[in-house]
């Protein structure tokens, strides 16, 4: 059980770091799929840590949100770069302060 | 063989839910079959629909009916903020038709997406799971991502919509860790189930699984609310997109992100109130002092209205952090009347700018005042709201939000909120000055005020002023509300 809980949070701040330090958009979105399914393999070790079903059930409601978010998340990334040929973070920057 | 049973459920908890999104759906398909040049049709059905979904909604008041086991509730709690919901969809819908028209990006889509963000944001103040409000919370947030970037061509709404999504996305990872770990702590979902189970320990704050949960689906909470720290993104995003959905999210996805989060820390977690407190307590002062100070030295007028925006959500956090019944029935009251107020100045600011969203600066608005009266006129009602002056719904709300941190001894917090609020009295003055007091450069013979926009004026004036004059009315609604969460 706890190993389980510990390679997900090692997962967890692994998407994390990732979120806040790469620079391609894409990765960064990748990133955040890989804190989605720490999330998730967290909410597995905990249902059959209970053997109840509910954190199996939210477990693919998770899933369904991420592949909709996935869609919105690389339309818009395309629109992006559409008009800016690029799709780095860095180049996000046509508004400051 | 084994029967399988099917639950009886009641569906009248979420009949609203249902026909908005038929409704979305249906639009959807009409918006196929019109041409280009003629989706202003859209905008009419979806305000009828809206204000069916309004009445079907009204008529619920006074229920107390919980369905789908226990993840669905319809009180009146619920039905307040759906109202709220309903309002800032209804004067957004009204202000974009003619906005859409002038950018070129009248696409029909628009106002489907608009509903299905309002069935997400009702979905996120009935649920009673944690189940139902992650799903309500995200079928909100996808479509506001797709809102603020609508405008396909414009550079600064790809980027708006981008960040939006990237930093959006981002906070539901913490958000869905904390409810992970609070399912680890207590073995439920269910709202009312963690309530008991919690009130069962012995010493809940002791737990670490359970209080690291709380913190972090505070964090994404937080976010959506745009509260400082988690800030960062609002002015950009709200900058960037299209001015009547930037009106919207700053009105329904605020008030959403407080329904769910009220709900969540009043309703299971009242034996961890002492912390959480003391953690909005640091979250509000932040708030309002990094909105209110930025807000200073903005130039901008939309930039201006989304830092106005961060400090309104921090007074709102002061009632939160009260966490009585007069500071939360402030919240409510609060965010009702700013759904007028602020959909209402983005109105004037939409109506002043050209194509392409320029002259958007507060030097732009010099000598409004002479060439059109009433604009002028309304826009002054609309700042003395946010500024929070009387006779106006902006000053009742903040009274009854700082009363409430006073009667939970709180002083320091309602001192530290009303000097906020004196501070704000400035940048939303200078407004007010140069509409009056500088000579015009311009001549705004752009200036159009069509029906639609004309009538969420009306309303914008009405919902700005009314709570102002006689609160108690709107007041007792909201306190029906808080009582029976």
């Amino acid at each position: 059980m706890e190993k389980y809980l510990i390679v997900s949070a090692i997962l967890f701040t692994i998407g994390t770091i990732g979120v806040l330090t790469r620079k391609n958009a894409i990765v960064i979105f990748m990133c955040i799929e890989l804190m989605l399914n720490a999330v998730n393999l967290t909410f597995v070790a905990f249902s059959r840590y209970l053997g109840n079903l509910d954190g199996q059930v939210f477990v693919f409601f998770v899933m369904t949100v991420a592949a909709a978010e996935a869609a919105v998340g690389l339309a818009l990334m395309i629109a992006f770069y559409n008009n800016r040929e690029s799709i780095d973070a860095d180049d996000v920057n046509l508004m400051k302060w | 063989m084994d029967m399988i049973l099917i639950p009886v459920v009641n569906m009248t908890p979420i009949l609203p839910e249902i026909f908005l999104s038929v409704l979305a759906m249906v639009l959807l398909l009409i918006n196929v079959f019109s041409p280009s040049g003629k989706k202003s049709r859209l905008a009419y059905i979806s305000f009828v629909g809206i204000v069916a979904t309004a009445v079907l909604v009204g008529a619920g008041w006074g229920c107390h009916i919980e369905s789908f086991s226990g993840s669905v509730v319809l009180d009146n709690f619920a039905t307040f903020f759906k109202m709220i919901f309903l309002v800032s969809a209804a004067l957004a819908v009204l202000i974009s038709d003619q906005y859409m028209e002038r950018e070129g990006c009248n696409h029909g889509e628009l106002y489907p997406m608009i509903l299905f963000t309002v069935v997400g944001m009702m979905l996120m103040a009935s649920g009673t799971d944690l189940m139902t409000i992650f799903l309500g919370l995200e079928v909100m947030s996808v479509s506001l991502y797709v809102l603020a970037g609508f405008n396909r061509a414009n550079r600064k709404s790809n980027e708006a919509g981008l960040k939006y999504f990237l930093l959006g996305a981002f906070s539901t990872g913490f958000l869905l860790y904390g409810m992970a770990l609070i399912y680890g702590a207590t073995g439920t979902t269910r709202i009312y189930k963690i309530a008991g189970i919690l009130g069962q320990m012995t010493l809940p704050s002791s737990n670490i699984m359970l209080v690291a949960g709380m913190l972090l689906m505070l964090t994404g909470f937080l976010f959506k609310i745009a509260a400082a720290p988690f800030h960062m993104w609002t002015p950009d995003v709200y900058e960037g997109a299209p001015t009547p959905m930037t009106a919207f999210m700053s009105a329904g996805p605020k008030a959403a992100g407080f329904a769910a989060a009220l709900r969540i820390l009043l309703v299971a977690m009242p034996t961890l109130q002492i912390e959480w407190s003391q953690l909005l307590w640091i979250i509000a002062v932040l708030t309002m002092t990094v909105g209110n100070i930025t807000a200073l030295r903005q130039d901008n007028i939309k930039r201006m209205l989304a830092y106005s925006s961060i400090a309104h959500a921090g007074y709102c956090l002061v009632g939160f952090a009260a966490g009585n019944s007069t500071g939360t029935a402030g919240i409510l009251f609060y965010m009702l009347s700013y759904a007028f107020m602020n959909i209402g100045a983005f109105a004037i600011v939409i109506l002043l700018a050209k194509k392409g969203e320029t002259n958007g600066d507060v030097k732009d608005f010099a000598g409004l005042g002479f060439k059109h009266p009433v604009l002028a006129v309304a826009m002054t009602v609309f700042l003395f709201s946010l500024a929070g002056m009387p006779p106006t719904a902006g000053f009742v709300g903040k009274f009854y939000l700082f009363s409430g941190a006073i009667q939970k001894g709180y002083i320091w917090l309602a001192i530290i909120g009303v000097l906020n609020s004196a501070a704000s009295v400035y940048y939303y003055l200078r407004v007010t000055v140069y509409m009056y007091m500088k000579d015009s450069t311009e001549e705004f013979d752009w200036v159009q005020v069509t029906g639609p926009v004309a009538l969420a004026l009306i309303i914008a004036v009405a919902g700005s002023l009314i709570p102002g004059i006689v609160p108690s009315f709107i007041l007792q609604f909201a306190q029906n509300a808080v009582r029976l969460i």
